[in-house]
């Protein structure tokens, strides 16, 4: 039921995000939307030794995808590159500890989807069809 | 109601709740009626039109014809062949910009449109004035959603080749003074089109009346099936006017040579049509009709007026478009506290109830509104003021639920 999704920790990190603005001197920013409900968003990381020394995270869009870039971001810091591409889906839905249902997993996806399109892009790597088609 | 009865789907549970219905300016729910012409004619005489000798292509040609000929009655045309069968009101748009703007559109002439604008009715002119290198002009509305009069008569100039419009907008609900823009727009001697996707459902809509050049509209928002839109032109400018698509149904003669098109308002109708679609359409408008237009609007504008001063008295709830109802179709947009309209309509459909979430195709006007989405409610002649409430006791429930 999707009153469920909304518990006070997804509203907590809605109201109070962690993470959020802007980096200085971030050395990768990535950002995408999704064009069904056109929620934006950006992710800006400072890596050191191949680890996500810092991140922060910037968007519009439903508590769901705000709550879950943010959980995210957390999630991501001191992580390796490799850990941090590895991440999917299942994680997502751990970290959320709720599962929003198949119209609202992309809102949920989005932040990851935009974390790996930046650690792509720093490794000047081409992304995967399994990260476009995230979102 | 009495209507409701004729709308199976009405009788739906929705996560154990009673179905209510309020994404009406997406696409309307079918009445039995309907549903059955459908089943009737794939049972009973599917055939394809036109050409056929035979018993089948007999009837269900005059079927299709007949449902031309209610659909001319209904927005009061002159003609019946002023009345051309499309997809929906996006392909006739379409049709229009590719065709007729394709001819009579030239470098740095302009086309003037209003902020308020669905997708359909703003990106196939885009694609025109990008090809022609034309300007696109936008009318500006005021803080309640009301069109600047002032910039009506500014805007559409003796550059103006088009203005094309909305009747009634999908999200601030306003119905626009098309009559006065038509008469704006021909004094400049201007195509004057109108959307009418959101009237023509909603209210009693005379092409006469509003003398416009062109106007679309989408069967499946007026109880019809999805697949079925018309676009109404006037005779002549529907003659002068080139095809759209070329093949078959559309042509009197074929050479190695070159074509011959035929007559109004086959030029326009290449291919096999949605003949199901068309005969549905007619049955809705027959179904419409037996309401009355009058009554459909009267009934949609108390349901608004109730709604409104019941969202008047939520705290943090945010309305967009004119106070008054009987400046608008039944199309409320609306926002609460800080809850992201889809996260409000996933709550709403917990309760059972549909509505609308996002930009709504309209991306321009949020932009001038500024707000990144908002949720909308639309109604029908099936809606009630009890699913108002129902409405209404979720708003509060969501605000609770967020802490507003």
């Amino acid at each position: 039921m999707s009153s469920d999704i909304y518990k006070d920790i997804i509203l907590d990190y809605y109201r109070h995000p962690r993470n959020s603005g802007d980096l200085q001197d971030p050395d990768v920013r990535a950002k995408d939307s999704n064009p069904l409900c056109g929620d934006i968003m950006e992710m800006q990381l400072k890596i050191k030794d191949g680890k996500i020394n810092d991140i922060r995270f910037k968007g519009r869009g439903c508590a769901i995808s705000q709550a879950s870039a943010s959980m995210l971001t957390e999630l991501a810091k001191d992580k390796t590159l490799e850990e941090a591409k590895a991440l999917g889906k299942t994680d997502i839905l751990n970290m959320l500890g709720i599962d929003p249902g198949p119209t609202r997993i992309k809102c949920a996806l989005l932040g990851l989807k935009v974390l790996k399109l930046a650690i792509y892009g720093y490794l000047g790597q081409a992304v995967t069809d399994e990260v476009k088609q995230l979102v | 109601m009495q209507v409701r009865e004729d709308f199976p789907i009405l009788k739906r549970q929705v996560n154990g709740k009673p179905l209510v219905y309020l994404d009406n300016a997406a696409t309307s729910q079918k009445p039995i009626h309907v549903i059955k012409a459908l089943e009737q004619y794939y049972l009973e005489y599917n055939a394809n039109i036109h050409r056929g000798i035979h018993k089948l292509a007999e009837e269900a040609t005059l079927a299709h014809e007949e449902a031309r000929e209610k659909t001319a009655k209904f927005i009061n045309a002159r003609r019946t062949e002023e009345i051309v069968f499309v997809r929906n009101t996006t392909e006739a748009l379409n049709l229009l910009a590719y065709a007729w703007g394709r001819t009579n559109v030239g470098k740095n002439e302009k086309i003037v449109l209003t902020i308020m604008e669905h997708h359909s009715n703003i990106v196939p002119w885009q694609m025109l004035a990008k090809e022609k290198e034309a300007k696109i002009e936008f009318i500006e509305v005021d803080k309640e959603g009301k069109l600047l009069e002032e910039q009506i008569k500014e805007k559409i100039d003796s550059r103006t080749k088009i203005v094309a419009v909305t009747h009634a907008s999908n999200v601030l609900g306003t119905i626009n003074p098309v009559e006065t823009i038509g008469k704006a727009a021909h004094q400049v001697g201007a195509l004057f089109v109108v959307d009418a996707a959101q009237s023509v459902p909603h209210m009693p809509v005379d092409v006469k009346k509003l003398d416009c050049d062109f106007m679309a509209f989408s069967g499946h928002k007026m109880m019809g099936p999805t697949g079925i839109g018309v676009l109404y032109g006037k005779k002549q400018f529907l003659e002068n006017t080139p095809p759209f698509l070329g093949g078959g149904e559309m042509i009197r003669e074929v050479h190695t040579t070159g074509s011959s098109w035929k007559e109004l308002p086959y030029k326009f109708e290449a291919g096999t049509p949605n003949i199901a679609g068309a005969i549905g359409l007619g049955i809705a408008i027959d179904y419409l009709n037996k309401i009355g237009m009058q009554h459909v609007y009267d009934h949609e504008r108390e349901i608004t007026a109730y709604t409104l001063a019941k969202m008047e008295k939520i705290d943090g709830l945010t309305y967009y478009g004119p106070k008054e109802a009987d400046q608008r179709v039944g199309v409320i947009a609306f926002n609460l506290g800080d809850i992201h309209a889809h996260d409000l309509a996933s709550l709403l459909d917990e309760e059972g109830i549909a509505i609308r979430s996002g930009h709504h195709c309209a991306q321009p006007l949020m932009e001038f509104l500024d707000i990144p989405a908002a949720s909308r409610a639309s109604f029908y002649i099936y809606n009630t003021k009890e699913e108002v409430d129902i409405l209404i006791n979720a708003l509060e429930k969501a605000r609770k639920l967020f802490k507003l």
